[in-house]
Protein backbone atom coordinates (compact mmCIF):
# COMPACT_ATOMS: atom_id res chain seq x y z
CA UNK A 1 0.00 0.00 0.00
CA UNK A 2 1.50 3.71 -0.59
CA UNK A 3 1.33 6.33 1.46
CA UNK A 4 -1.79 7.88 1.92
CA UNK A 5 -2.83 11.19 0.09
CA UNK A 6 -5.46 12.24 2.35
CA UNK A 7 -3.52 14.99 4.10
CA UNK A 8 -5.08 16.78 7.60
CA UNK A 9 -6.20 19.59 5.26
CA UNK A 10 -8.28 17.11 2.83
CA UNK A 11 -9.63 15.51 6.23
CA UNK A 12 -10.88 18.71 7.37
CA UNK A 13 -13.22 19.03 4.88
CA UNK A 14 -14.98 16.16 5.67
CA UNK A 15 -18.74 16.60 6.80
CA UNK A 16 -18.23 20.52 5.74
CA UNK A 17 -21.07 22.17 3.94
CA UNK A 18 -19.49 23.85 0.72
CA UNK A 19 -21.15 26.82 -0.69
CA UNK A 20 -24.57 27.67 -1.63
CA UNK A 21 -25.52 27.17 -5.72
CA UNK A 22 -28.76 28.43 -6.52
CA UNK A 23 -30.81 26.49 -9.38
CA UNK A 24 -33.52 27.35 -10.98
CA UNK A 25 -36.21 24.69 -12.30
CA UNK A 26 -37.77 26.66 -15.01
CA UNK A 27 -40.48 24.98 -17.76
CA UNK A 28 -37.98 25.32 -20.91
CA UNK A 29 -35.06 23.49 -18.81
CA UNK A 30 -37.54 20.43 -17.87
CA UNK A 31 -38.44 20.36 -21.21
CA UNK A 32 -34.87 20.81 -22.40
CA UNK A 33 -34.23 17.91 -20.16
CA UNK A 34 -36.82 16.21 -20.97
CA UNK A 35 -36.20 16.15 -24.53
CA UNK A 36 -32.54 15.73 -24.28
CA UNK A 37 -33.18 12.43 -22.97
CA UNK A 38 -35.99 11.48 -24.98
CA UNK A 39 -39.23 10.86 -22.57
CA UNK A 40 -42.32 10.78 -24.05
CA UNK A 41 -44.58 11.57 -20.77
CA UNK A 42 -46.38 15.06 -21.15
CA UNK A 43 -46.25 15.49 -17.63
CA UNK A 44 -42.34 16.68 -18.37
CA UNK A 45 -43.96 19.12 -20.60
CA UNK A 46 -46.85 20.55 -20.29
CA UNK A 47 -48.84 22.40 -17.29
CA UNK A 48 -52.01 20.92 -17.88
CA UNK A 49 -50.72 17.47 -17.78
CA UNK A 50 -48.82 17.42 -15.18
CA UNK A 51 -51.95 19.40 -12.84
CA UNK A 52 -54.44 16.29 -14.13
CA UNK A 53 -51.50 14.25 -12.51
CA UNK A 54 -51.40 16.09 -9.13
CA UNK A 55 -48.29 18.13 -9.57
CA UNK A 56 -48.21 21.21 -9.23
CA UNK A 57 -46.79 22.70 -12.84
CA UNK A 58 -44.73 20.69 -15.15
CA UNK A 59 -42.58 17.52 -13.19
CA UNK A 60 -38.83 18.16 -13.61
CA UNK A 61 -37.83 14.80 -15.11
CA UNK A 62 -35.40 12.30 -12.91
CA UNK A 63 -32.35 13.49 -12.66
CA UNK A 64 -33.11 17.60 -13.18
CA UNK A 65 -32.46 19.49 -10.26
CA UNK A 66 -32.58 22.90 -11.87
CA UNK A 67 -29.84 24.68 -14.07
CA UNK A 68 -27.45 26.24 -11.99
CA UNK A 69 -27.80 30.41 -12.17
CA UNK A 70 -24.69 31.47 -14.00
CA UNK A 71 -23.58 35.27 -14.58
CA UNK A 72 -20.78 36.03 -16.55
CA UNK A 73 -18.04 37.11 -13.80
CA UNK A 74 -18.37 33.90 -12.04
CA UNK A 75 -15.15 31.51 -11.89
CA UNK A 76 -15.75 29.08 -15.10
CA UNK A 77 -17.86 26.10 -13.73
CA UNK A 78 -15.83 24.16 -11.50
CA UNK A 79 -15.32 20.33 -13.05
CA UNK A 80 -16.78 17.44 -10.94
CA UNK A 81 -14.30 16.03 -8.49
CA UNK A 82 -11.56 19.24 -9.34
CA UNK A 83 -13.26 21.39 -6.25
CA UNK A 84 -10.78 19.03 -3.55
CA UNK A 85 -6.63 19.17 -3.71
CA UNK A 86 -5.88 16.01 -4.70
CA UNK A 87 -2.72 14.65 -5.84
CA UNK A 88 -3.91 12.88 -8.48
CA UNK A 89 -3.71 14.27 -12.77
CA UNK A 90 -6.98 12.65 -13.39
CA UNK A 91 -10.67 12.06 -12.52
CA UNK A 92 -13.39 10.02 -13.47
CA UNK A 93 -17.18 10.48 -12.41
CA UNK A 94 -17.80 6.98 -10.47
CA UNK A 95 -21.43 7.09 -9.50
CA UNK A 96 -24.33 8.74 -9.11
CA UNK A 97 -27.79 8.42 -7.17
CA UNK A 98 -30.51 10.88 -6.37
CA UNK A 99 -32.97 10.57 -3.84
CA UNK A 100 -36.52 12.51 -3.95
CA UNK A 101 -38.11 13.60 -0.83
CA UNK A 102 -40.90 15.95 -2.89
CA UNK A 103 -41.36 16.12 -6.44
CA UNK A 104 -39.90 18.98 -8.15
CA UNK A 105 -41.68 21.38 -10.33
CA UNK A 106 -41.28 24.18 -12.84
CA UNK A 107 -41.19 27.33 -10.73
CA UNK A 108 -39.30 26.12 -7.66
CA UNK A 109 -35.97 27.44 -7.08
CA UNK A 110 -33.48 25.45 -5.20
CA UNK A 111 -29.91 26.18 -3.46
CA UNK A 112 -28.14 23.35 -2.86
CA UNK A 113 -25.06 22.55 -0.58
CA UNK A 114 -22.14 19.81 -0.68
CA UNK A 115 -20.20 17.94 1.24
CA UNK A 116 -17.37 15.57 1.35
CA UNK A 117 -18.73 12.31 3.29
CA UNK A 118 -15.96 9.64 2.62
CA UNK A 119 -12.59 9.10 1.60
CA UNK A 120 -11.39 5.39 0.57
CA UNK A 121 -7.82 4.53 -1.38
CA UNK A 122 -7.43 1.47 -3.01
CA UNK A 123 -5.45 0.15 -5.75
CA UNK A 124 -7.00 -1.08 -8.80
CA UNK A 125 -6.16 -1.77 -12.86
CA UNK A 126 -5.37 1.70 -12.99
CA UNK A 127 -2.72 2.41 -10.06
CA UNK A 128 -3.96 3.87 -6.29
CA UNK A 129 -6.11 5.94 -6.28
CA UNK A 130 -8.51 7.86 -4.03
CA UNK A 131 -12.21 7.80 -3.90
CA UNK A 132 -14.05 10.91 -2.80
CA UNK A 133 -17.81 10.17 -1.54
CA UNK A 134 -19.94 13.52 -1.62
CA UNK A 135 -23.84 14.31 -0.50
CA UNK A 136 -25.68 17.57 -2.09
CA UNK A 137 -28.50 18.84 -0.34
CA UNK A 138 -31.69 20.50 -2.15
CA UNK A 139 -33.43 22.42 -0.58
CA UNK A 140 -36.61 24.83 -1.91
CA UNK A 141 -35.43 28.61 -1.81
CA UNK A 142 -39.17 29.70 -0.69
CA UNK A 143 -39.46 27.19 2.52
CA UNK A 144 -36.22 26.05 3.10
CA UNK A 145 -37.57 22.11 2.77
CA UNK A 146 -35.31 19.47 1.84
CA UNK A 147 -36.58 18.44 -1.76
CA UNK A 148 -34.02 16.08 -2.64
CA UNK A 149 -30.16 14.56 -2.40
CA UNK A 150 -27.66 13.62 -4.33
CA UNK A 151 -24.68 11.14 -3.63
CA UNK A 152 -22.14 10.84 -5.83
CA UNK A 153 -18.49 9.71 -5.79
CA UNK A 154 -15.82 10.58 -7.99
CA UNK A 155 -12.30 8.38 -8.69
CA UNK A 156 -9.20 10.20 -8.84
CA UNK A 157 -6.06 8.42 -10.17
CA UNK B 1 -46.26 3.16 -21.71
CA UNK B 2 -48.58 0.46 -20.47
CA UNK B 3 -51.28 0.33 -18.23
CA UNK B 4 -50.70 0.62 -14.46
CA UNK B 5 -48.57 -1.65 -12.50
CA UNK B 6 -50.04 -1.92 -8.41
CA UNK B 7 -47.89 -3.32 -6.10
CA UNK B 8 -49.66 -6.48 -5.75
CA UNK B 9 -48.96 -7.33 -9.34
CA UNK B 10 -45.35 -7.75 -9.05
CA UNK B 11 -42.89 -10.24 -7.18
CA UNK B 12 -39.46 -10.41 -6.18
CA UNK B 13 -37.87 -11.60 -9.25
CA UNK B 14 -39.96 -10.04 -11.77
CA UNK B 15 -37.94 -8.12 -14.70
CA UNK B 16 -39.32 -4.60 -15.89
CA UNK B 17 -39.75 -3.90 -19.50
CA UNK B 18 -36.79 -3.14 -20.99
CA UNK B 19 -36.12 0.61 -22.64
CA UNK B 20 -34.13 0.58 -25.67
CA UNK B 21 -31.64 3.52 -26.11
CA UNK B 22 -29.01 4.56 -28.97
CA UNK B 23 -27.65 7.84 -28.83
CA UNK B 24 -27.29 10.16 -31.58
CA UNK B 25 -24.08 12.68 -31.81
CA UNK B 26 -27.29 15.01 -32.04
CA UNK B 27 -28.62 13.44 -28.82
CA UNK B 28 -25.45 14.19 -26.88
CA UNK B 29 -25.46 17.63 -27.53
CA UNK B 30 -28.99 18.28 -26.74
CA UNK B 31 -27.49 16.60 -23.30
CA UNK B 32 -24.77 18.71 -22.87
CA UNK B 33 -27.09 22.01 -23.78
CA UNK B 34 -29.96 20.91 -21.30
CA UNK B 35 -27.33 19.12 -18.31
CA UNK B 36 -24.61 22.20 -18.19
CA UNK B 37 -22.02 19.51 -18.92
CA UNK B 38 -19.42 20.58 -21.89
CA UNK B 39 -17.22 18.26 -21.27
CA UNK B 40 -15.37 18.00 -25.14
CA UNK B 41 -15.09 14.00 -24.83
CA UNK B 42 -18.52 13.79 -25.56
CA UNK B 43 -19.26 15.81 -28.68
CA UNK B 44 -15.30 16.67 -29.81
CA UNK B 45 -13.85 13.32 -31.40
CA UNK B 46 -10.44 14.75 -31.84
CA UNK B 47 -10.60 16.13 -28.32
CA UNK B 48 -12.20 12.79 -27.69
CA UNK B 49 -8.95 10.81 -29.48
CA UNK B 50 -5.70 13.27 -28.00
CA UNK B 51 -7.38 11.69 -24.21
CA UNK B 52 -6.83 8.11 -25.27
CA UNK B 53 -10.71 7.52 -26.10
CA UNK B 54 -11.13 5.80 -29.41
CA UNK B 55 -14.62 7.63 -30.60
CA UNK B 56 -16.73 9.78 -27.96
CA UNK B 57 -18.47 8.79 -25.15
CA UNK B 58 -21.88 8.76 -23.74
CA UNK B 59 -21.99 10.80 -20.66
CA UNK B 60 -22.43 8.94 -17.30
CA UNK B 61 -25.27 11.06 -16.03
CA UNK B 62 -27.21 10.48 -19.43
CA UNK B 63 -27.14 7.02 -18.77
CA UNK B 64 -28.75 7.42 -15.55
CA UNK B 65 -31.24 9.68 -16.78
CA UNK B 66 -32.13 6.42 -19.25
CA UNK B 67 -32.48 4.18 -15.82
CA UNK B 68 -35.00 7.50 -14.87
CA UNK B 69 -36.88 7.24 -17.73
CA UNK B 70 -36.99 3.10 -17.59
CA UNK B 71 -38.09 3.68 -13.94
CA UNK B 72 -40.83 6.57 -14.85
CA UNK B 73 -42.40 4.92 -17.76
CA UNK B 74 -42.94 1.94 -15.62
CA UNK B 75 -44.31 3.00 -12.36
CA UNK B 76 -46.35 5.80 -14.21
CA UNK B 77 -48.87 7.66 -13.77
CA UNK B 78 -49.48 6.90 -10.32
CA UNK B 79 -46.15 5.63 -8.85
CA UNK B 80 -42.85 7.62 -8.12
CA UNK B 81 -39.64 7.36 -8.26
CA UNK B 82 -37.98 7.74 -4.93
CA UNK B 83 -34.47 6.67 -5.23
CA UNK B 84 -32.42 5.61 -8.63
CA UNK B 85 -28.81 5.49 -9.25
CA UNK B 86 -25.39 3.99 -10.79
CA UNK B 87 -21.73 3.42 -10.87
CA UNK B 88 -20.52 4.25 -13.87
CA UNK B 89 -18.49 1.32 -15.10
CA UNK B 90 -17.87 1.21 -18.66
CA UNK B 91 -18.24 3.24 -21.41
CA UNK B 92 -20.84 3.72 -23.77
CA UNK B 93 -20.48 5.21 -27.63
CA UNK B 94 -23.12 6.67 -30.20
CA UNK B 95 -25.51 4.66 -32.55
CA UNK B 96 -24.70 1.78 -29.93
CA UNK B 97 -28.11 -0.08 -28.33
CA UNK B 98 -27.79 0.80 -24.70
CA UNK B 99 -30.72 -1.74 -23.33
CA UNK B 100 -31.77 -0.37 -19.74
CA UNK B 101 -33.31 -3.15 -17.81
CA UNK B 102 -34.56 -3.88 -14.02
CA UNK B 103 -35.12 -6.67 -11.48
CA UNK B 104 -37.15 -6.63 -8.77
CA UNK B 105 -35.09 -7.40 -5.45
CA UNK B 106 -37.50 -6.44 -2.46
CA UNK B 107 -41.20 -5.50 -2.08
CA UNK B 108 -42.44 -3.77 1.16
CA UNK B 109 -44.80 -1.89 3.20
CA UNK B 110 -43.68 1.27 5.06
CA UNK B 111 -46.43 3.00 6.39
CA UNK B 112 -48.78 4.39 4.20
CA UNK B 113 -46.22 3.28 1.34
CA UNK B 114 -45.97 0.66 -0.91
CA UNK B 115 -42.55 0.35 -1.84
CA UNK B 116 -40.31 -1.93 -4.18
CA UNK B 117 -36.72 -2.04 -4.64
CA UNK B 118 -34.86 -3.03 -7.56
CA UNK B 119 -31.49 -3.99 -9.44
CA UNK B 120 -31.04 -1.49 -12.32
CA UNK B 121 -28.84 -1.27 -15.31
CA UNK B 122 -27.40 -0.25 -18.79
CA UNK B 123 -26.05 -2.66 -21.14
CA UNK B 124 -23.54 -2.81 -24.10
CA UNK B 125 -23.83 -4.98 -27.24
CA UNK B 126 -21.11 -7.42 -25.89
CA UNK B 127 -23.52 -7.57 -22.84
CA UNK B 128 -21.78 -6.34 -20.41
CA UNK B 129 -23.51 -3.76 -17.45
CA UNK B 130 -22.05 -0.40 -18.02
CA UNK B 131 -24.01 1.09 -15.45
CA UNK B 132 -25.27 -1.10 -12.94
CA UNK B 133 -27.40 0.43 -9.72
CA UNK B 134 -30.36 0.33 -7.52
CA UNK B 135 -33.97 2.04 -7.07
CA UNK B 136 -36.39 2.43 -4.86
CA UNK B 137 -40.19 3.40 -6.00
CA UNK B 138 -43.40 3.25 -4.71
CA UNK B 139 -46.66 2.15 -6.65
CA UNK B 140 -50.16 2.38 -5.63
CA UNK B 141 -51.88 -0.66 -3.82
CA UNK B 142 -55.37 -2.78 -5.29
CA UNK B 143 -56.05 -2.55 -1.56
Amino acid sequence: MTESVVTEALRAQLGVDGPETVHEVTSTGCRMFARAVGHTDLVFYDRDAARHRGYRDILAPPGYLGTPVYLPRMAGAVRVGKDLDVPYPRVLNGGTTYEYVEPVCAGDVIVSRTRTTEFQERTGSIGPMLIVFRETTYRRQTDGTVVARMYGNTIHY
Amino acid sequence: MAGQVYYEDIQVGDPIPVLRKNCSTLQLVAWAGASGDFYQIHYDVEFARRTGLSNIIVHGALKNAFLGQLLHDWVSPEGRIEKFGCQYRGMDYPDQDIMCSGVITRKYVEGDRHLVELDVWTENPSGQKTSPGTARVSLPSRG
